[in-house]
């Protein structure tokens, strides 16, 4: 077994761990590789530090990405844990099928997903990635082991949503949903405040349902922006496959200082009409938008960024406002801030979604970021809704206990699992998921 | 007609890349290796993604007697038999210098094995009037460095090989690829100093697919290589036995 000690950062880049990496293209080489107590990781798109290990080993399993078949009368596929959202709509799409739940980049593999219990843009009506797995294949000190819900229903729940503290997922069996053509038809229409945004995310009947917010608006205007209502639909992809941009170099972080993210916020919601537009559009770029420009996450610059997202209960709107309008005066400048309508779908212990609405927020990594989001995180938690770990790196260990209420019977399912402690990464220790303090 | 492709080194990262190239196109692939779990797993991602026949076989490049099922197996399919050599091993130069007997199994891994498998394989692409033959050789072998001579000694004997079955099999109806792959992005070169303008698996298979279709003799790939072995190639000796490149 090779490994290679490198430094690698999560997709925030404000957190960076060195240690030794493998990366196993064989089961045989992954079996090998547990010698070394380490996660298994996908391709880092957590953005804080879930998927670092610092000082210690970190199993990367991109290369186990094979397909192990399809079913195409049920739609039912069987995919090694390395393989991405991405590759598997790119090739499933063209034979009428998509994964259920795709979270917004195609780089997430399907280990990934399962481990964050990723949610999608339809996650009101479809609920989350988890929920769409009918059995997993654990790799254990004694080869693999096949788990499903029926069978193995603690482990499984605990292994869904569970930061890979149950060990590595080699493989999983997905449940597809049908895909009638190669695009999207959208409709997108302007929104002008925070209450019309929820009352219309409240009213959608769309499949898939997302809105962007101006983060930076205030006063009658905040909350304001473009909510974005699609279907999948039938015909051929509209216009040529494009080719993914890079960036090349970390951007001074100045570029995206407040003035211009102001300038671009306010550009982007003229963008559309008063009477709304409706268009077709590729599936890649409905769902995964920011997979266009590679790498983009350099253009926060060397000390990258943060993002905060939280779920609130249906109740809890007036903390939403509240949250909302603390992250407009603070004026850091954020162009990226996200809303959604979830529904109660959730498929293991420590799995974010609850119903309600989600906001998330990038942030540079300037000083006043992490106290702000440490602060919105208590205000998510006092308002009975939590933060999303595959996104935090700040948040306080106490906050998140009291944010996930299986969070005991999660440990003690782990516990089972790596009662060594193998699988442990930055971030459950930071917030001592496996031990209370 | 769809082609059926004998891989060798199916395990590979490279080989799978180009399995899977070929499987999107329609071909079928006998998948040759030792790692028949790896195998079985690769040969259901290759039907999965549209080849119509995917079996793992058992091959080792240095036991011959493993060449023989492959090649009962190869004719008994129809149409075009084409095989792909991704085999080879590159063990540290230093753990040769301590037991130069590692010479042998680098040269049957990366030379006379797969020489051998392709010697009693070029009589049925003689025999069907067609197929191809692609043999990945390496930059290494066309100079000799310090840092794995003897790897690119063997890689160097394989391509003198394939430059001369490509003159015997072209006669015939069939075509012969020499393929010198850079630095690759594989378990091989994982965690190895020094590399550098690395090329993912997927973007070596593209191009090998493609000098397949096009008919290409040699090819270097990422196509750079071919630059930067031309210097490599034109700096006199004198010169170059003074260098640690
Ligand atoms: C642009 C962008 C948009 C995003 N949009 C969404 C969204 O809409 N909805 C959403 O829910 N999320 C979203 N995310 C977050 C992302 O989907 C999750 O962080 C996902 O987990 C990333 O997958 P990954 O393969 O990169 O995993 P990593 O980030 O590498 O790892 C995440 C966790 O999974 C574990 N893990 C990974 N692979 C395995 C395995 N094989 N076995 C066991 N454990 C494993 C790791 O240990 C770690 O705990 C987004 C991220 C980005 C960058």
């Amino acid at each position: 077994m090779q490994w290679k000690t490198a430094e690698y950062a999560g997709w925030g880049r404000a957190y960076r761990a060195h240690g030794p990496l493998a990366r196993p293209e064989r089961l045989s080489a992954l079996a090998a590789a547990l010698a070394e107590p380490g996660p298994a990781i996908g391709n880092r798109r957590s953005y804080g530090d879930a998927a670092l290990n610092d000082g210690g080993a970190a199993i990367e399993m991109t290369r186990l990405d094979r397909f192990l078949g399809f079913d195409a009368e049920t739609g039912t596929l069987d995919v090694e844990a390395g393989a991405t959202i991405g590759q598997i709509a790119e090739a499933f799409a063209p034979r009428g099928w998509l994964p259920a739940a795709m979270p917004g980049t195609g780089f997430a593999t399907v280990g990934g997903c399962i481990a964050n219990d990723v949610h999608g843009k339809n996650h009101h009506g479809a609920g989350s990635f988890g929920q769409h797995v009918t059995a997993l294949t654990l790799m254990t000190g004694n080869g693999p082991r096949e788990v499903t819900p029926e069978a193995d229903a603690a482990l499984f729940r605990a292994t869904v949503g569970g930061m890979g503290q149950t060990g590595p997922i080699v493989s999983a069996r997905l449940r597809l949903i049908p895909c009638p053509g190669q695009r999207v038809v959208v409709e997108e229409s302007r929104v002008p405040d925070l209450g019309t945004f929820l009352d219309r995310l409240d009213g959608s009947e769309a499949t898939y349902a997302v809105g962007w917010i101006d983060a930076l608006a205030r006063g009658k205007h905040l909350g304001r922006g473009i909510l974005e209502e699609a279907e999948l639909a039938e015909g051929p992809r509209p216009g040529p496959e494009k080719r993914a941009k890079s960036v090349p170099l970390d951007l001074p972080g100045a570029l995206l200082s407040w003035p211009v993210v102001k300038a671009f916020n306010a550009r982007y919601l003229r963008r559309i009409p008063d009477t709304g537009r409706r268009s077709k559009k590729q599936i890649n770029d409905f769902f995964f938008p920011l997979d266009a420009v590679h790498d983009w996450n350099r253009l926060y610059g060397k000390r990258g960024f943060h993002q905060f997202q939280c779920v609130v209960p249906v109740e809890a709107r007036d903390a939403l406002r509240e949250i909302l309008t603390r992250i407009a005066k603070s004026g850091l400048a954020s162009p990226l801030a996200v809303i959604k309508r979830m529904g109660p779908g959730r498929g293991g212990m420590m799995s974010f979604p609850m119903e309600g609405y989600t906001l998330a927020v990038d942030m540079p990594n300037r000083a006043k970021a992490a106290p702000l989001i440490a602060a919105l995180s208590r205000m998510a938690q006092e308002a009975g809704g939590r933060i999303y770990l595959a996104k935090d790196s700040v948040a306080e260990p106490a906050v998140v206990a009291a944010m996930y209420p299986e969070l005991d019977a999660w440990r003690a399912e782990v516990a089972k699992a790596d009662p060594e402690g193998r699988y442990q990464t930055d971030l459950v220790r930071r917030l001592q998921l496996r031990s209370p303090a | 007609m769809s082609e059926t492709w004998i891989i060798l080194g199916a395990s590979s990262s490279m080989a799978r890349a180009f399995v899977r190239a070929v499987a999107e196109r329609g071909d079928s692939v006998l998948l040759a290796g030792r790692d028949m779990d790896d195998m079985a797993r690769s040969a259901a991602d290759a039907r999965t993604r549209g080849a119509p026949l995917a079996e793992p076989v058992f091959f080792d490049a240095r036991k011959p007697d493993s060449f023989t099922p492959i090649l009962d197996r190869a004719q008994a399919v129809e149409g075009p038999v084409s095989a792909a050599v991704f085999v080879g091993s590159m063990p540290p130069q230093d753990e040769i210098d301590a037991d130069p007997g590692l010479i042998e199994g680098v040269v049957s891994d990366s030379f006379s094995g797969p020489a051998r498998f392709l010697q009693s394989f070029a009589p049925l692409i003689e025999a069907r009037g067609a197929g191809n033959v692609v043999g990945v050789a390496s930059v290494a072998g066309d100079r000799g460095r310090i840092g794995n001579y003897v790897y690119g000694a063997a890689k160097a004997g394989f391509a003198t090989y394939l430059s001369g079955l490509r003159n015997r099999l072209t006669r015939a109806g069939g075509h012969v690829v020499t393929v010198k792959p850079g630095f690759v992005d594989t378990a091989m070169t994982w965690g190895i100093e020094g590399m550098f303008l690395v090329a993912p698996p997927e973007a070596v298979a593209r191009d090998i697919l493609k000098a397949v279709e096009k008919k290409r003799n040699v090819i270097y790939t990422p196509i750079f290589w071919l630059g930067i072995m031309t210097i490599i190639r034109a700096i006199p000796e004198p010169i170059f036995k003074k260098m640690s490149i």
